[in-house]
């Protein structure tokens, strides 16, 4: 039994990292909502086993947190936002895409080579678990830097706090009351950039942050 | 004991608080300088009492305060070491209370005084007694900052602003080197208290790490050259009894610091530690009071000749680690000894001439400059003769305590042979020769200062117009004075006090010294040498009666009235007179192109021209042009060079914290 519980938590965690590769190299945005909260799902989906295998009842709570917010509310509030903006339909010129991919495999041998020797002797799911998350945190540290465009940085800060989520749910004995916060203060920071979205658009008739950057008078 | 004393360092902070009575009038601000003084000299004397209780009884007492951080509280201790320091941070701290109570009346903005001052005495009487790193460099950080807010209490003058800036600038270099003396002192476990730190085993790197940043931390508080440009600045800077306490008190803090971490807590010392400290403070000592020599404003050639002390101070704890390591540890008490000795009779002989200052200030109008003054003897007669005992122990003149404790700093130098270092043996005469140089100088030093200023006929106005200071600024003037005079008499007396301080950290003591016959002291052995101030003193008192006596016999009536020889030009003016400047020409010539690259240029007015022809001197300070300025240009560079990051676009921000935490992670995957 205890061999099956580690192969299903290593493969949702590996999902996660996969996922984290999809939105790396999606350049639409309505696409990159959608594997948004696909990531979200199966983060949803990795807590509940969690859940199943610590035998910890709160952490379904935090699994019903991460689905209704992340998998639903937060890209369909992202969906609407886009649709309002009017660049639902834009294609975002990403350079370099094979480059990004390596650097992200790279980042994902980093992270197993970290963490893999300095957790030693600790559960093995929960090991697993930590090298995973930070590679999907360092992936959507990456996406938000090789992004243009202030929705995908968004998304990818998104992607990173689904892999700080999944660090906090692999080690047992996390209180509920962390979680809990972590996503408020998540979701809080959401309203905060949605609301800038809007009135950056409002100001530069764009949300491309080159713009920004222009209106402040620097050389990019 | 230690109760009583941290009750009295509670006492001083609220005092501070009294300072808020002076909002409003004059006449309130007034009141507040009497309650604020009066408190500080209260509780200081009381202190002081203790202080001197403890280190004649013995007491040794420690005690956790919980306070500072929640779960480790903060550690105090009162051992033989500290309570010698005590004994002289409160006396200097009650002299400086008593003076400002007359002083501190004519200050133009007390408020920027009165709350920050009995802060600084607060920071000074508990810095001897933390017994960990924490509440150390917690109280020494208030001594600092409070000082420093002191410093900038008249902050309109452009000099004082820039003395400000490069007072903060130091200390807290200063601090920091502490900081990180402590953190190696603490090793990897974190064990702060001082306790553990002495039990604690370290290599000699460490060691050697830790001796270096207490110099640096420790010397650019007390002034050791190449750290001591602040203080020639800052002491100048503040009121006078503030300067008094900078110059006499604080710096003798910062040699605690140095004696505690290098003496106690860092263990047995390796020979060549010494080799350091007695560069620096033959340096110091020698560099100082040249400085002091060519200097022509008062309040700054006292803080140059501060830089001197410091320096015989260093020399004589310098020797103390090298008989520590060559194994003799008598000749180690007696170096140490000697150094404590000569601390304590600076802070006297310091404070009352920076209060003699002070009061030349008062009287004459806020004129600092010696070749402004002059005649202040027959204006101001008590007060000119408790600077000239003063100037005379500064001097290092028998029989007052300057002479008592650099005497025994020769007696340590004697002993030198004895070393088995052959480098040791070469370096400590050489040193013992600077040492003697600079005491000569600074006898020269004195002289000037004092036949400039207080002797001759008044140069200016306001030294003519100057009159006697009031009743407070008197005694404590007069009570210092009596105190060099009674401890050059009587230096037994100290030095059998601080037989404790030498047992407790070297495990030797001098011989006692109260014992003796005719109150003599007796550094080694009666075969060896023996000094008796009280001898000395009736010699010099006897033969001056019999000279005077003998003049008067002979000369006074023979005394014939004729006008003075007049060089051919009619009208002696009192700018005929011998001035600073040239008085001290002949030293400055014969070290200055060395030691300044000091020149002297006569500007000649061209042909047909009939403007005077001038004689300009020209002087370099080296160590502010090879060292200072180089490290304020490259951090001037440095930071306009970072200047730029703080003008990225947000992706390059998010790239740099992006890339940095990359990194960090490379590192620690291959460091593993």
């Amino acid at each position: 039994m205890p061999k099956l519980y580690f192969d299903v938590a290593h493969t949702l965690a590996g999902s996660l990292v996969l996922l984290s590769f999809v939105m790396l190299y999606q350049r639409r945005l309505g696409a990159l909502l959608n594997v948004l909260a696909l990531h979200a799902a199966v983060l949803a989906l990795s807590v509940a086993w969690q859940a199943h295998i610590q035998g910890a009842p709160h952490l379904y709570i935090t699994a019903a947190i991460a689905l209704a917010f992340k998998a639903i509310v937060v890209p369909m509030a992202l969906r609407r936002m886009i649709v309002l903006l009017g660049i639902h339909r834009e294609i975002e010129t990403v350079t370099g895409i094979g480059l990004s991919m390596l650097a992200g495999i790279g980042l994902v041998a980093l992270s197993m080579a970290v963490m893999l020797p300095v957790t030693a002797g600790a559960d093995p799911v929960a090991r697993e678990d930590i090298a995973l998350a930070l590679s999907v945190v360092l992936i959507g540290l990456l996406l938000m830097v090789t992004r243009r465009n202030a929705v995908s940085q968004v998304v990818g800060f998104m992607s990173l706090e689904n892999g700080i989520v999944l660090a906090a749910t692999g080690a047992q004995g996390m209180p509920l009351v962390v979680e809990i916060s972590v996503a408020f203060s998540i979701l809080i920071a959401f309203i905060v950039i949605g609301i800038f979205l809007f009135r950056i658009r409002e100001r530069f008739d764009t949300v491309d942050v080159q713009a920004l950057d222009r209106f402040r008078g620097e050389r990019r | 004991m230690l109760t009583a004393l941290l009750l009295c360092a509670a006492g001083l902070l609220a005092v501070a608080a009294l300072a808020a009575l002076g909002r409003g009038g004059r006449s309130r601000a007034e009141a507040a300088t009497i309650a604020v003084y009066g408190g500080c000299l209260a509780v200081s004397t009381l202190a002081f009492v203790l202080a001197l209780a403890a280190l004649l009884g013995g007491a040794s007492a420690g005690l956790t305060v919980p306070l500072g951080l929640p779960w480790l509280g903060a550690h105090f201790r009162l051992d033989a070491l500290s309570a010698a320091f005590l004994v002289l941070v409160t006396l200097g701290a009650a002299g400086a209370s008593l003076y400002a109570l007359g002083y501190g009346l004519h200050a133009e903005a007390p408020l920027r005084v009165l709350p920050f001052y009995p802060l600084f005495l607060a920071g000074m009487l508990l810095v001897p007694l933390a017994d960990d790193a924490y509440a150390f460099l917690l109280c020494w950080e208030l001594m600092s900052l409070a000082s420093w807010a002191l410093v900038l209490a008249e902050h309109r003058p452009e000099e004082n602003a820039r003395a400000g800036f490069l007072y903060i600038v130091m200390a807290s270099f200063g601090t920091l080197a502490l900081l990180l003396a402590f953190g190696l002192l603490a090793g990897p476990e974190g064990r702060y208290a001082f306790a553990a730190m002495r039990e604690a085993e370290r290599g000699p790197l460490a060691s050697a790490l830790v001796l270096a940043l207490a110099i640096l931390g420790a010397g650019s508080k007390a002034g050791l050259v190449p750290l001591h440009a602040w203080l020639p600045l800052a002491h100048p800077a503040a009121p006078s009894h503030v300067s008094a306490l900078m110059s006499g008190v604080m710096t003798k803090v910062a040699v605690y610091a140095f004696v505690r971490i290098v003496f106690d807590l860092l263990g047995p010392p390796a020979w060549w530690w010494s080799v350091p400290v007695l560069a620096l403070g033959a340096s110091s000592a020698v560099l100082g009071v040249l400085h002091a020599l060519t200097e022509n404003d008062l309040k700054r050639l006292l803080a140059y000749s501060t830089i001197e002390n410091i320096g015989v101070v260093f020399l004589g704890l310098g020797l103390a680690l090298a008989f520590r390591a060559g194994g003799q540890p008598a000749a180690a008490a007696l170096a140490l000894a000697a150094a404590l000795f000569h601390a304590f009779n600076h802070t006297l002989f310091k404070s009352a001439l920076f209060y003699g200052a002070g009061a030349v200030l008062t009287a004459a109008r806020g004129e600092r400059n010696i070749e402004r003054l002059g005649g202040l003897i027959r204006r101001m007669p008590v007060s000119s003769a408790a600077v000239l005992v003063a100037a005379m122990a500064a001097a290092a003149l028998p029989p007052l305590n300057g002479f008592a404790s650099e005497w025994l700093a020769f007696q340590a130098i004697l002993l030198s042979p004895d070393l088995p270092q052959w480098a040791l043996k070469f370096l400590i005469p050489t040193v013992g020769t600077l040492l003697a140089l600079a005491a000569a100088l600074a006898a020269s030093c004195f002289l000037r200062a004092y036949g400039i200023a207080w002797l001759g006929r008044p140069r200016s106005a306001a030294a003519a117009e100057a009159e006697e200071v009031d009743r407070f600024s008197r005694a404590a003037m007069t009570g210092f004075g009596a105190l060099c005079v009674l401890f050059g008499l009587f230096p037994g007396m100290v030095l059998d006090a601080l037989a404790p301080v030498t047992e407790r950290l070297l495990g030797a003591r001098m011989p006692a010294q109260l014992g003796e016959a005719w109150l003599s002291i007796v550094p080694i052995a009666d075969s060896r040498s023996s000094y008796n101030g009280l001898l000395v003193f009736l010699f010099v008192v006897a033969s001056a009666a019999m000279a005077a006596a003998a003049i008067h016999r002979f000369a006074s009536r023979a005394l014939r009235r004729a006008p003075p020889w007049d060089c051919g030009f009619p009208g002696l003016a009192p700018s005929m007179q011998y001035t600073g400047t040239s008085l001290s020409q002949p030293l400055r010539r014969v070290f200055g192109p060395v030691v300044f690259r000091a020149r002297e240029v006569v500007e000649m007015p061209l042909p047909g021209s009939v403007a005077p022809a001038r004689i300009v001197r020209r002087r370099q300070d080296l160590v502010w042009e090879f060292l200072y300025v180089p490290i304020g240009r490259a951090v001037g560079r440095a930071a306009e060079l970072l200047n730029h990051l703080q003008f990225l676009t947000i992706r390059r921000y998010l790239v740099l914290v992006f890339l940095s935490l990359v990194l960090l992670l490379l590192g620690l995957g291959l460091w593993r």
